[in-house]
């Protein structure tokens, strides 16, 4: 794809994203709006995550696409494949070897390095959406740090379900300054988000820009009686044993059985290949 | 014993394969061809330019052909073509007082200099399959007049002389590109008539048609419309004047609606104001019901509640590329969120549960207590 400049997105467009990048990074947490260009994939589809990345890769970068933890869903197949083509970067499973990590729907487990990436794919930016659909109103509130609504949303939740009803995309407050939507992660990724590596949150239809510089304070929305809780299945990984990964329910007859796997598939893999069995796990030859 | 879904790579390619071949279809029946699609399908090709937002026949006709006559997927694949395309500058406003019409009707006047040019239309043809098509046959000559040379006044113009419609305030201002500016509300009327031009034909028409329903009313006559040709001038720097280096087919509709007036003005026409590329006439009539019934706020109108009136809800939802990205990807995996919905159902219903047998079982001890 020699017709395209590196990476897709000519310089222009990629310096336009890396200013709100910038600001992103300066202002933590603070959607900062841009032109989202139309990508050649569907909005909805990782076209925020894709430009933010375009906009981040070197040519020396190596670079890992995961989608529900996975690196080998339909989705990430295809964006993967995107920058192959039109970037000609290096590319990997392992998290350990990638310096950018494009992600939908999950953080990975194993702890992410100061000299990493992290992009996210965002649908909806703004925590408040659900609350009040318009953008003119939500921006007021984000600049009066007018959160009020918010937290009665969760109190609401815990008055009439006795807990907090947010099982993803659970509302985060950055810097002590502004609620954040950590895209539709699992709450049990939530912890992760102070991390080392750099990350940035990129939501392309709704045009927006976000991010969350290392080492940065973020803390789940919560009650001092009803703290946040990260949650997970309460099982081991059937393949690698893990108890500390995020699992997902496998169906596995019409007799109601169930496997549980992680999430990560890389984090699986690695720790199969140290030699870890789980209940359904066969031995690796090493 | 489940595998870890693998293989998504053979399987994209895989049905692309299988797309490949049913986007041919039988190959015993001839392909179509881009001049084919471009001639024969001329309005869909017009769709197609005009929501993707560039005036290019050819192009378009492919995009139909690729996407198996899915408008909304050729849009998408001329959009994001489009977005690959240098921006060379701007090119001085069309004047449509100028048009070459291949048709030109007024609704709110029997006659007028220009006369009433009906033009190709489907109006006044009774919706009869005519099966003679199904054979394939040639059409007869249509007759030919001599075209008319002179220019075609605007009917609001005709209104404007006796200033009993209102004067649009000229400005010299560049518009906004809202394919260069992010979108922030309230939009200016340039970027609110730019999202109109290339939004869907079926939200907008939904839309128009609910005001006339009477959300948010305002009886709109057809001033105009009119479909033709018009040259398009740029200026060059190295020139230093404008040059024609193309020319487009529009569609332009100006409605003539009421507006009763205030302490400080008299009664005056309004109007609400659509322009969109080839002959789209039911999306140019659309855009100008729309467009009217969002100047409620500078006209002095009061804002009814309706949906029309919207400008945040309108703009932000009639970009149908936008919207069927995002309804479509609810198709991707969900299922981390999934997980993590179930576990806490889970739960509750186990929390629940358990609140409910405790009372029950208070209130069989209550009802023993009671009877002892």
């Amino acid at each position: 794809m020699s017709d395209y400049n590196f990476a897709y997105l000519d310089e222009q467009t990629k310096r336009m994203i890396r200013r709100a990048i910038l600001k992103g990074l300066a202002v933590p947490g603070y959607q900062v709006p841009f032109a989202s260009r139309e990508m050649p994939m569907p909005y909805g589809w990782g076209t925020g995550g894709v430009q933010v990345s375009a906009a981040t890769l070197t040519p020396e970068d190596t670079f890992k696409v995961i989608d529900q933890g996975s690196d080998d869903t339909t989705n990430a197949v295809s964006i993967r494949k995107f920058f192959e083509k039109t970037a000609g970067v290096a590319v990997t499973e392992e998290t350990e070897k990638a310096s950018v990590i494009q992600t939908r729907h999950r953080i990975p487990e194993a702890p992410l390095r100061e000299d990493q990436i992290l992009v996210y794919q965002v649908p909806i930016p703004e925590p408040l959406r659900f609350l009040e659909p318009r953008e003119t109103e939500t921006r007021k509130m984000h600049s009066l740090e007018e959160y009020g609504l918010m937290h009665v949303k969760l109190y609401e939740d815990i008055s009439q379900h006795g807990a907090i009803a947010t099982a993803y995309a659970y509302p985060v407050k950055v810097a002590d300054r502004y609620v954040m939507d950590p895209s539709p992660i699992p709450k049990f990724d939530n912890p992760k988000l102070e991390m080392a590596a750099i990350q940035l949150f990129g939501a392309g239809r709704e045009q927006r820009i976000y991010a969350v510089p290392p080492y940065t304070k973020v803390v789940s929305l919560d009650f001092e009686d009803y703290p946040f809780e990260a949650t997970k299945a309460d099982h081991a990984c059937d393949l690698c044993a893990a108890e500390d990964s995020y699992l997902d329910e496998v169906i596995l007859d019409d007799a109601g059985n169930r496997m549980f796997v992680c999430s990560d598939t890389d984090y699986c893999r690695t720790r199969r290949e140290a030699g870890h069995v789980g209940r359904l796990g066969e031995e690796v030859a090493a | 014993m489940y595998v870890a879904v693998k293989g998504g790579e053979r399987a994209i390619e895989n049905a692309h394969a299988w797309l490949a071949e049913e986007r041919r279809g039988d190959t015993a029946v001839a392909e179509l061809s881009i001049a084919q699609i471009r001639e024969q399908l001329a309005l869909a090709v017009n769709r197609v330019m005009a929501e993707g937002s560039l005036y290019d026949p050819d192009l378009a006709a492919l995009a139909i052909k690729q996407a198996r006559g899915d408008l909304i997927e050729a849009i998408f694949l001329i959009r994001a073509y489009r977005t690959t395309l240098p921006r060379f500058g701007v090119t001085k406003p069309v004047a449509t007082g100028e048009m070459a019409c291949d048709r030109r009707i007024s609704a709110t006047f029997k006659d007028a200099p220009g006369g009433q040019v009906l033009g190709p239309t489907f109006d006044y043809t009774h919706r009869l399959l005519d099966f003679k098509l199904a054979a394939e046959g040639e059409v007869a000559k249509a007759p030919t007049a001599a075209p008319r040379n002179e220019p075609t006044p605007h009917i609001t113009a005709f209104l404007r002389g006796e200033d009993i419609i209102q004067c649009e305030p000229e400005s010299e201002a560049t518009p906004g590109d809202l394919t260069r500016t992010p979108m922030s509300y309230p939009a200016g009327r340039d970027i609110r008539l730019q999202s109109l031009t290339r939004g869907d034909e079926g939200f907008l028409l939904g839309l128009a048609y609910s005001t006339q329903r009477g959300y948010a009313r305002n009886h709109a006559f057809v001033g105009e419309l009119r479909i033709g040709t018009v040259a398009v001038e740029m200026e060059i720097p190295e020139l230093g004047f404008a040059i024609e280096i193309g020319e487009v087919e529009l569609t332009e509709c100006e409605t003539v609606n009421q507006f009763a007036g205030s302490k400080t003005e008299p009664p005056q026409f309004t109007r609400g104001y659509g322009l969109v590329f080839g002959q789209t006439e039911r999306k140019a009539i659309s855009m100008a019901l729309v467009d009217r019934a969002l100047r409620w706020r500078e006209l002095g109108e009061d804002d009814l509640g309706a949906a029309a009136q919207d400008e945040e809800f309108v703009l932000s939802h009639s970009d149908n590329i936008q919207a069927t990205g995002f309804l479509e990807h609810i198709k991707l995996p969900h299922y981390v969120d999934f997980q993590s919905e179930l576990e806490l159902v889970r739960k509750l219903r186990r929390e629940a549960e358990a609140n409910v047998a405790k009372q029950n079982a208070g209130n069989e001890d209550a009802g023993k207590e009671a009877s002892q």
